[in-house]
């Protein structure tokens, strides 16, 4: 047998292959999948969070709580920076890719650290680092708890609740790691408005 | 709880589950690719592709045949994203640009997974199941087919053939990438990774504002991005996306899910060759590697040194919340070491010397473990230059598991490891020398200027050379140099040493084994351990420290 034809041969015989991997793992794999996520419906679907039977967005990706100018609305728990579109733009996830040595970034915090210390009335060096970066996906559904607790005073002067109340609510919203020493402690932001909506019977 | 405790526990568990997995495994591995059974659809499979799987190949055969394979699989993936247009899940995008299609498919050819594009606004459903999954599980068998090649052929002897290309693919894909991804995929579902055809989804948030759902069928496809160290994301955010790893607990599994093979091959290394203890010695060489990386990342983000860290309290520029900076750093650090490149945090906002030290663990050559079966043939080649380096030192000839290594053997192992800092060096040294090239790196690519930019660049020339596919992800690719550089090494930087890997594996299977005398140097204890990670460490430090010094270390020590 000459080399070429049984190299064309080869060639043949990858194409067949190729064609069978494609509906085998291309089609077949991802609709077992599909069929078990059926099973698993709020999972499948990502996480969907309603308010009054309203799907209000998911738990698992962060919403921006700004007005159309993009400034921090007082009354809601703010989330992360984000560097995902103009905010939490799940169409177009990512981070801002700066350096620590980029004079933009270096300026993008100091500016925030300003607002957040005019705002919420607090000392500018308390302010946690999450407060003052942006995320990986910029769709960072959670904040830190040491976030959520500065930001308390700010929400209830806001909504004129008792500061306590509004305490009492951001621990309950505070997630341990799993096993103690999984993940890091978080307060999901979406959740944690929710229920200061609920809350809040001016609302 | 503080970062050392935690970072100790973290890795603590993800090295017991590995320990858990490393025997069962390794062994079924190995029983997978010396069993003479053929499973009745493997059976059906091999008439209908026209293939005896009885019949070794020699090695020039065997290497034919994975270069036909993977030719055409670039052929496919690459008209499948020029048609996505009319193609069903197309999400309405239009075909993918042909500089970009041609890089991307190359990229998922080689394992590569390199993404010079945004996924959410370029790829549609289709492109991504048939095309893009499809690569996911057969660049990662054809990874595991070549490793297991070579380990035949160092167990044979006086054997002409190597094995059967077809055979090693489909056993690969049937008994251990398939099965094992449907596990992984529905533990992922179950913890929130979605998997659905809803498109994009627009609802109303809280404060009225427009929110945008993706959808999309992500479990099925993060399953085997982690678990064949393929590392494409879904989604742009990659592993940082809450619905690629939704938790903690998500992010320990992908962790784990990279590690699983690459860790286990060393244990069907010492089963085939039948001495458990070479392979305990491989393990050992990749773990140490791997443990002390992770920790040095873990300590420079930590500190946070650079301007923007402190400013803010905390390397927290390009880190989730739910992660922090330990489940980050161990994230990082394995998928730069296994040749996944998938990121759960943005490594081009690293601190400058953490950024430094996820390029030097692709530097090292992607072996501590590695990717699935690149990541044991890299090793073994080192373990071969370790071998002659002693030899040379004490005057004898140099011999491994029995196989002597002559010239043929160093001259293969030399230009194996001699490949990818050429591309690497010259794909970045060429991307500032071209004039017409430099303005479009510098104008257009760079996102940041000056010496994190230059390491942008230089970031990418490592990854696509290693086939790893992370990047410092400011850097703009998608232009047509950067497309057509990065893919060129791509392919060279998987497929030649591909070459030198087969030829030495014919070159060993024609061997007699030599007896041990008490002269061999013995390949299982401490010493050679320590050898062979000094071999490892001084031959890429020797190579790029220049480079390095240009970029990370200049900006560090700034």
């Amino acid at each position: 047998m000459s080399s070429a034809r049984g190299t064309t041969r080869q060639y043949w015989v990858a194409l067949k292959a190729m064609v069978v991997f494609t509906v085998v793992l291309g089609i077949g794999y991802p609709a077992l999948i599909g069929a078990i996520g059926l099973l698993a419906p709020a999972q499948a679907n990502g996480s969907p969070v309603a308010v009054d039977g309203k799907t209000v967005g998911s738990s698992l990706i962060g919403q921006s709580f700004t007005n159309r100018a993009g400034g921090a609305l007082p009354q809601w728990f703010q989330s992360r920076p984000s560097a995902a579109g103009t905010g939490y733009d799940a169409g177009a996830s990512g981070g801002s890719n700066q350096g620590t040595e980029s004079g933009t970034l270096a300026s993008a915090i100091k500016d925030r650290k300003a607002a957040i210390a005019k705002s919420d009335g607090v000392d500018p060096a308390s302010i946690p680092p999450d407060a003052l970066t942006a995320s990986a996906s910029g769709l960072d559904p959670q904040i830190s708890p040491e976030y959520a607790r500065e930001q308390v005073a700010r929400v209830a002067a806001a909504r004129s609740l008792p500061r306590a109340l509004v305490a009492q609510l951001v621990e309950r919203f505070v997630t341990g790691r799993s096993l103690g020493f999984i993940g890091e402690p978080t307060v999901n932001v979406l959740e944690l408005n929710i229920a200061l909506a609920a809350l809040d019977p001016s609302n | 709880m503080n970062t050392t405790l935690l970072f100790v526990l973290q890795l603590g568990t993800l090295i017991l589950l590995l320990g858990l997995v490393y025997r069962p495994l390794g062994d079924y591995l190995a029983v997978v690719y010396s069993t003479q059974k053929n499973l009745r659809v493997e059976r059906a499979f091999y008439r209908l592709i026209g293939v005896n799987p009885g019949s070794a190949q020699t090695w020039p055969v065997y290497l034919r045949s994975v270069l036909a394979f993977s030719a055409i699989g670039v052929l496919a993936l690459y008209v499948v994203q020029r048609t996505q247009q009319i193609l069903p899940y197309s999400l309405g995008l239009p075909p993918v640009e042909p500089s970009t299609a041609w890089n991307t498919a190359i990229s998922f050819v080689t394992n590569t997974n390199w993404q010079s594009y945004s996924p959410e606004a370029t790829m549609g459903y289709t492109v991504q199941l048939v095309g893009l999954a499809v690569q996911n599980f057969v660049s990662a068998a054809v990874g595991i087919a070549v490793a297991v090649a070579l380990i035949r052929g160092l167990a044979a002897r006086r054997s002409s053939t190597i094995g059967n290309f077809w055979v090693d693919l489909t056993r690969g894909v049937v008994r251990i990438l398939l099965p094992l991804s449907v596990i992984a995929a529905v533990v992922l579902l179950l913890s929130g990774v979605i998997q659905n055809l809803n498109g994009f989804q627009h609802v109303t948030g809280l404060t009225g504002a427009t929110q945008t759902i993706p959808g999309g069928p992500v479990a099925s496809q993060e399953a085997i991005k982690e678990l064949g160290t393929n590392g494409g994301g879904f989604f742009n955010a990659n592993s940082a996306h809450p619905f690629e790893n939704p938790n903690g607990w998500t992010n320990l599994f992908e962790i784990f899910l990279m590690l699983a093979i690459p860790v286990s091959l060393a244990r069907t290394f010492g089963r085939i060759v039948d001495d458990h203890r070479q392979g305990y010695a491989i393990l050992s060489a990749m773990g140490i590697i791997w443990i002390v990386s992770a920790g040095l990342l873990t300590v420079l983000e930590s500190a946070g040194n650079g301007t923007a860290s402190q400013l803010a309290g905390g390397a927290m520029e390009g880190k989730e919340t739910r992660f922090g900076i330990v489940g980050s750093a161990i994230f990082g650090t394995t998928s730069t070491l296994t040749s996944t490149g998938a990121v759960d945090s943005m490594h081009d906002s690293l601190t400058s010397l953490g950024g430094g030290l996820v390029m030097i663990n692709m530097m090292l050559g992607e072996v501590a473990p590695g990717g699935v079966g690149s990541g044991l043939y890299g090793i073994l080649i080192m373990a071969i230059v370790a071998v002659f380096v002693a030899g040379l030192m004490v005057g004898r000839t140099p011999e491994y598991l029995g196989k002597k290594i002559g010239a043929r053997e160093v001259k293969l192992a030399s230009m194996y490891i001699l490949i990818t800092p050429t591309l690497v060096l010259a794909g970045t040294a060429l991307s500032f020398a071209i004039p017409a090239v430099h303005d479009s790196v510098v104008k257009t690519s760079m996102a940041n200027p000056g010496l994190h930019g230059y390491s942008e660049v230089l970031y990418a020339f490592t990854s696509a050379a290693n086939n790893n596919g992370s990047a410092f992800a400011g850097l703009t690719a998608s232009t047509p140099w950067l497309n057509t550089a990065l893919g060129v090494a791509m392919l060279l930087g998987r497929f030649l040493p591909i070459v030198f890997v087969l030829a030495l594996a014919g070159s060993f299977a024609a061997q007699e084994k030599v007896p041990t005398t008490a002269g061999t140097l013995p390949t299982h204890r401490p010493q050679f351990i320590g050898l062979l990670i000094g071999t490892i460490v001084i031959v890429s430090a020797l190579t790029y420290l220049p480079v390095l010094a240009l970029g990370p270390i200049a900006e560090g020590l700034k």
